[in-house]
């Protein structure tokens, strides 16, 4: 047994309101620079839909993640190493800028030097890229926002697969959606780390971030191909491949990320898991996609178990992790409540971001006698999101997992419905899915009311004791490049153009 | 005229040995984040798989064989029973082959670097430069067989190798002396091909220097601790 420490996120998508706060915070904080505008280390996509970039989910296209090979060893999905290497003049499975979308902005400069006009001014868009005038925006990072976009475009979504009769989602009455928040999973068995020629891409040991090493990484792209979440940016600026880092000087002290401390429908919960290191190759080559889920599950270690806590602790694992990872939100809901589900398991890189199903509108027609019950839960066939498309999403396509999630949703709000309002224990609710009342009670805590100091329970690296913090005296906080520098320097011997030099050509104002 | 010859040909190979080997060392010292292929495939990906691919086949080839033989002695090419009318036969033939494949992926090059609108926005000076010179030092390659044709003895070719082995071993003059007599062409493309040394430290090329060869035998996954303890 190896214990290792991983900081885990848990996505409660049943209080996602898609209100777009956590990509828009993360942006601001990370990637509003020239060479990453089009990049989107967290994005919101409405579901049904093909998401962002164009189709990410489907590995048929993109050759993303892992797969079981003839031999039963496990390899990238884009080759081996020897065709990686092959492939590294012109990388075929690469995504092209127009996939994600061109990045804009908009002439507003024109609307306060536009002069007397017969027509109300208006600003209009402008690449970002190659400077030019865009007549039409074509695709953008949230495109498909709200169901936008047409039905047969959208039901492409690879979640749709086995989904019966996926054509009557398209009518009106009987559409569904919901909304899915994406970031780097940090995965225990991460694609693109391994798919990395140069070795720039690596899993911290401490806290299991993976990060890209930005003097190391030369640009080859093979990371973004390997990213079956397509979450692995390059810059076409700098030429490096950049990534979500989970906020780590954030970690570090202790504090959530940004998208996690900013989201208003306190959806977002973080958490140390303690896991065994040694099951984690034999895990993502489990020869059945359908038992991924299972076989993530058996990774993650009980932190309260005498014999882990002493095996963490010959790894180095300090106390106030141990003591964090048992009171972790995500080691709770995903070990102990099993409502928080991984995306895409058979992806086989064993993704770290969970998610907790999203119920959808089922009460008021159980209620009008439309919708038959089942003991004492409502049918869930009846609910309006199929059940075959959360399984596709969550996990590989088995759906006894995602009703167990809803299921136990429902049941606490059942039992906290007839406590509350009836004055009534309605313990057969609970019996039924498996629950005892003080489960449902701490469920209830952890999930309805989501205090800050439930959500994000995340140790501090103890950095002031690793680092001489007198060497860090006036030097440099998070920077690109050398030091201080950016790597671009007004001499300009190695660098490029100087930084921050938007290429917008001003409009010329005729009258 | 000697004088230059000397300059030109004697010394400016070491001055700019010097400034490529000191000058790659500075950067990948101080400005490691510059060290990069600069790839845009992001921005246009259909012309640069056509153009990449048939580029770096045909320069690979033409570099293997400029290193084969101009450094390898004639006695080693003898020893194999290669004559040095042949070594000239296959010298030209796997040259023009090789030539016109990096002919053909250049020229796709340079004209998606001209006339695609997002990459010539993103293109720095020097991407557009060493495109141009390697453009125009790849054409003199090509002028050279013309050249060669006329006189298929191999004459031409051991003055040519003279100059790349004495230069190696620090014989500079005898270098000097040893090139003096050949066509222009010849000069001209030496000349240009010892600049290509002293540009390559402040452009692209030194992703040369990363070809991730250690990539084959290395483990899938990496962990870095970020605190050693």
């Amino acid at each position: 047994m190896k214990v290792r420490a991983q900081i885990g996120m848990v996505l409660n998508l049943d209080k996602c309101i898609g209100c777009h706060t956590c990509s828009i915070t993360c942006k601001n904080v990370w990637t509003s620079r020239e060479g990453v505008e089009y990049a989107w280390f967290n994005n919101v996509e409405t579901k049904p839909g093909i998401g962002f970039p164009k189709e990410w989910e489907n590995q048929q296209k993109w050759n993303g993640g892992w797969v079981r090979n003839k031999s039963g060893k496990l390899e990238l999905k884009i080759g081996g190493k020897r065709r990686i290497l092959a492939n590294i003049f012109a990388n075929p499975d690469l995504p092209e800028i127009d996939d994600y979308y061109e990045p804009f902005d908009f002439d507003y400069q024109h609307l306060h030097n536009v002069g007397d006009t017969k027509h109300q001014p208006v600003a209009r868009p402008r690449s970002l890229i190659s400077g030019q005038r865009m007549e039409k925006i074509e695709w953008g990072p949230n495109w498909e926002e709200i169901l936008g976009t047409e039905f047969a475009k959208r039901k492409v979504d690879q979640n749709f697969n086995e989904v019966v009769q996926k054509d009557i989602y398209g009518q009106f009455e009987k559409t569904f959606m919901m909304y899915l928040p994406r970031l780097c999973e940090h995965c225990l068995n991460p694609a693109c780390v391994a798919a990395c020629p140069s070795g720039a891409i690596y899993k911290r040991e401490e806290d299991g971030i993976v990060l890209i090493d930005q003097d190391k990484c030369r640009g080859w792209r093979m990371c973004v191909s390997a990213c079956p979440y397509k979450k692995i940016y390059y810059n076409w600026k700098t030429g490096k491949s950049e990534k979500c880092t989970f906020c780590f000087p954030r970690i570090e002290a202790g504090q959530p990320t940004v998208c996690s401390e900013t989201c208003v429908g306190r959806i977002r919960y973080l958490g140390v898991l303690l896991y065994d290191a040694d099951k984690i190759e034999v895990a993502a080559n489990t020869p059945n996609e359908k038992d991924l889920y299972q076989a993530q599950l058996d990774i993650f270690l009980d932190p309260n178990d005498p014999v882990v806590i002493a095996a963490a602790r010959a790894e180095g694992i300090s106390d106030n992790w141990i003591k964090a990872a048992q009171r972790s939100p995500v080691y709770m809901m995903a070990m102990e409540w099993k409502v928080a589900l991984p995306l895409h398991p058979e992806y086989r890189t064993l993704p770290m971001v969970w998610y907790v199903p999203p119920l959808s509108p089922i009460q008021s027609a159980v209620q009008a006698g439309h919708v038959g019950m089942n003991g004492e839960i409502p049918d869930l066939k009846s609910l309006r999101i199929p059940l075959r498309y959360l399984a596709n999403m969550l996990t590989a396509g088995d759906e006894a997992p995602v009703v167990r999630a809803l299921e136990r949703m429902i049941a606490m709000r059942a039992f906290k419905r007839a406590q509350q309002v009836d004055g009534v224990e309605d313990a057969e609710v609970l019996k039924q899915v498996g629950l005892t009342p003080v489960q449902v009670e701490e469920m209830y805590r952890y999930m309805a009311l989501a205090n800050y100091e439930d959500r994000f329970v995340i140790p501090t690296s103890h950095r002031a004791y690793a680092e001489n913090a007198y060497d860090l005296k006036s030097s440099c906080g998070f920077s690109f490049g050398n030091g201080c520098g950016d790597g671009n320097n007004g001499v300009n011997l190695f660098g490029t153009k100087a930084k921050g030099v938007r290429q917008v050509i001003p409009v010329e104002i005729k009258d | 005229m000697a004088h230059l010859n000397l300059f030109a040909f004697g010394i400016y190979p070491y001055i700019a040995i010097a400034i490529m080997v000191i000058g790659s060392w500075i950067r990948y010292d101080r400005e490691q984040y510059t060290w990069k292929t600069s790839s845009s495939q992001l921005l246009e990906s259909k012309q640069l798989r056509k153009g990449s691919i048939a580029f770096h086949i045909g320069i690979l080839g033409i570099f293997l064989g400029h290193f084969f033989g101009l450094l390898m002695p004639k006695e080693i090419w003898y020893l194999f029973g290669i004559t040095t009318q042949m070594k000239q036969i296959i010298a030209i033939v796997a040259g023009g082959i090789f030539g016109l494949i990096c002919f053909y992926g250049l020229t796709v090059l340079i004209k998606r670097r001209l006339f695609n609108p997002r990459i010539r926005a993103t293109s720095n000076p020097m991407d557009i430069a060493i495109l141009f010179l390697l453009y125009a030092q790849l054409i003199l390659g090509l002028l050279s067989i013309t050249v060669s044709m006329g006189h298929l003895d191999g004459a031409e070719m051991l003055k040519l190798m003279a100059w790349a082995q004495n230069t190696v071993t620090f014989n500079s003059v005898a270098a000097a002396e040893a090139i003096s007599g050949v066509h222009w062409i010849f000069k001209l493309h030496v000349f240009l091909g010892m600049t290509l040394f002293v540009v390559f430290p402040f452009s692209r090329l030194v992703h040369m220097l990363s070809v991730p060869v250690q990539y084959v035998r290395r483990q899938h996954q990496i962990v870095r601790q970020r605190f050693v303890r």
